[in-house]
C-alpha cells in the first residue's frame, strides 16, 4: 500500500492519528506525518479508514 | 467570484431553526425535512430562502467544498440569528473567514492543539475535574451540574491553555454567554465590547509580563514577527476563549443528561469504563451540540440532485446528518456499542473544530469521572422541566438540577 499525504491541505485535526496511531503522527507544526518505518501502512488495519476520516482529504491510499 | 444575488424564499418553506423539545432529539417538525431528499428548502427569520442539507454524504461533500464560503464579512452572508443581524462586516478570525486567510491563522494554532499536546493536558484536566466534584459533593446533594461542573471544566482548561487568568472567570463566562446567547443584539454587542476590551488589556499586560500560555506564544512569536496584527490577535483570542466556553459546557451537560436518560447504556459504560472514548463519540453524534453550520455559495454547485446557486444560503444540519439512516443503522438509537465514526459533531472540511482533541479529553475525563464518583447521580426534576437553549444556539441545558 502507498500512503500519500498532503501537508499543504492538512489542518491538524488529528483524525488520522486517532484512527491509525501506529502509522500516523503529528510533527512539531501539528501537521500529519508518517511514523518512520511504517510508511507502508501495514502496521494498522485502520489505515483504510483514514481517507474518509480526514476532514480535508489530505490522505490518500493506493494499492501497489 | 461569480456575480451573486440573494434568492427570495418559496413562501411555503418551513421556518428554520426550531427549538428542540427533548434536549437530545431533533425538533419534531424536522421529521418532514428528513425524507429521501438530502437537500430541502427552509426559510430564515428575514424571509430568505436557504438550502437545508440533511444528507450525511452530501453535507460532508459541501463542508469540504471551497465553493461554499464562511466569510461572515460578506454583506450577503446569511443571518440565522436575528440578534447578529447588524454585525455584518466583522470577519471573526478562523470561523468567519475562508482560505487562504483561514489557513494562515489556523496554522499558528495547530501545534498547540495537537493530539499529543492534548494528551499531555489530561492530568491537569483530571485534577480540575476531581476538585470540582469534591466541592460539589461537599455542598450537595443537589447541584446545578451546569454551573458546578460542566462550565468550569472547559473554562479552566482553555484559561490554562491560553494563560488567561481563571480568577476573572465570572467576568468572561458571563460575557461569553451573553455574546453568543443574549436575547437582544444590544446586550450581545455590549458583552462583545467588554470581552474585547478585557482581552486588549490582557495582551497589553502580557507584553510587559509574559506568561507561559498560547497567548504568550502568539505575542512573542507571531505578533513580534508581524504575522499577526494586534487587533487580529485580540479577536483570535476572543474566538478561542468563547469557543472554549460555549461548546464543551453543552457537550458535558447534554452528555450527562443523555446518559442519565439511557440507564442501560450508562450501566454498560459503568461495567466497562474503557468504553468512555466510543461513548463520547456516540454522544457527539447523537446530541449534535452544534446543530447547524451556515455557509454562502460563491458559485453554482450541483449536489443531491439540486443546483445550489451562487448567492444561496446553505444551512448544513449537523443534527440531521448525524441521524442520516444511510450513514448509521437505527440512527435515532443511542448506542455506545456502535462505531459513530465519521460523525460531524465537530463539523467537516477546513473549519473542523480546532479544539476537538481538547474537547475529547475534557468529555472523556469529565463524564467518566462524574459517573464513577457519583454512581447514583440522577435528575432532580422531570426531564421536561430541564430548561434548554433555543434552536439557534448551541444545544444543551441552561441548568441541570441533579441529586444523588
Amino acid at each position: 500500500m502507498r500512503i500519500t499525504i498532503d501537508r499543504d491541505r492538512c489542518i491538524g485535526a488529528g483524525q488520522c492519528v486517532l484512527a491509525a496511531p501506529a502509522v500516523f503522527t503529528q510533527d512539531d507544526d501539528g501537521l500529519v506525518t508518517l511514523l518512520p518505518g511504517h510508511e507502508d501502512g501495514t502496521a494498522d488495519p485502520h489505515v483504510r479508514d483514514v481517507p474518509m476520516a480526514c476532514p480535508v482529504q489530505a490522505v490518500a491510499l493506493a494499492d501497489d | 467570484m461569480t456575480e451573486t444575488e440573494i434568492r427570495p424564499t418559496g413562501a411555503s418553506a418551513p421556518a428554520f431553526p426550531k427549538d428542540r423539545t427533548c434536549p437530545f432529539q431533533p425538533p419534531e417538525s424536522y421529521a418532514q425535512l428528513r425524507g429521501d431528499a438530502p437537500l430541502t428548502q427552509v426559510r430564515l427569520f428575514d424571509g430568505r430562502m436557504a438550502w437545508m442539507v440533511t444528507g450525511h454524504a452530501e453535507g460532508r461533500a459541501l463542508l469540504a467544498d471551497p465553493r461554499l464560503s464562511s466569510e461572515w464579512g460578506n454583506p450577503i452572508f446569511p443571518v440565522v440569528v436575528q440578534r447578529t443581524e447588524g454585525r455584518g462586516g466583522l470577519s471573526f478570525p478562523l470561523i468567519g473567514v475562508d482560505d487562504p486567510e483561514h489557513a494562515r491563522q489556523r496554522r499558528m494554532l495547530i501545534p498547540s492543539f495537537g493530539v499529543k499536546r492534548m494528551a499531555a493536558l489530561r492530568p491537569m484536566i483530571q485534577r480540575d475535574v476531581d476538585g470540582l466534584l469534591d466541592a460539589m459533593l461537599e455542598k450537595g446533594p443537589t447541584a446545578d451540574l451546569v454551573s458546578a461542573f460542566a462550565l468550569p471544566v472547559p473554562s479552566m482548561a482553555i484559561c490554562s491553555l491560553l494563560d488567561v487568568p481563571y480568577g476573572d472567570h465570572d467576568f468572561f463566562e458571563e460575557r461569553s454567554r451573553d455574546f453568543v446567547g443574549a436575547a437582544t443584539s444590544a446586550e450581545a454587542d455590549a458583552a462583545f465590547a467588554q470581552l474585547h476590551q478585557y482581552l486588549h488589556g490582557l495582551v497589553e499586560r502580557k507584553r510587559d509580563e509574559p506568561g507561559d500560555g498560547l497567548l504568550d506564544e502568539l505575542i512573542a512569536v507571531q505578533l513580534a514577527e508581524g504575522k499577526l496584527d494586534y487587533d487580529e490577535l485580540v479577536l483570535m483570542t476572543l474566538v478561542l476563549l468563547v469557543a472554549g466556553h460555549e461548546t464543551t459546557v453543552n457537550a458535558i451537560a447534554l452528555g450527562a443528561l443523555t446518559l442519565l436518560q439511557h440507564p442501560e447504556q450508562l450501566d454498560a459504560l459503568r461495567r466497562d469504563p474503557a468504553l468512555i472514548s466510543q461513548t463520547v463519540e456516540e454522544l457527539l453524534r447523537f446530541t449534535s451540540v452544534s446543530d447547524y453550520m451556515v455557509r454562502l455559495a460563491k458559485e453554482d454547485i450541483e449536489v443531491g440532485g439540486e443546483t445550489v446557486k451562487a448567492g444561496d444560503a446553505v444551512i448544513v444540519s449537523i443534527t440531521l446528518m448525524n441521524r442520516d439512516g444511510k450513514a448509521y443503522e437505527d440512527p435515532d438509537t443511542f448506542d455506545i456499542g456502535r462505531s459513530a465514526r465519521h460523525h460531524v459533531g465537530f463539523g467537516h472540511g477546513i473549519h473542523q473544530c480546532l479544539g476537538q482533541n481538547l474537547a475529547r479529553a475534557e468529555l472523556e475525563i469529565a463524564l467518566g469521572t462524574l459517573f464513577a464518583r457519583i454512581p447514583d447521580l440522577r435528575l432532580a426534576v422531570p426531564l421536561d422541566e430541564v430548561p434548554i437553549k433555543a434552536g439557534h444556539d448551541a444545544q444543551g441545558p441552561i441548568e441541570l438540577p441533579v441529586t444523588w
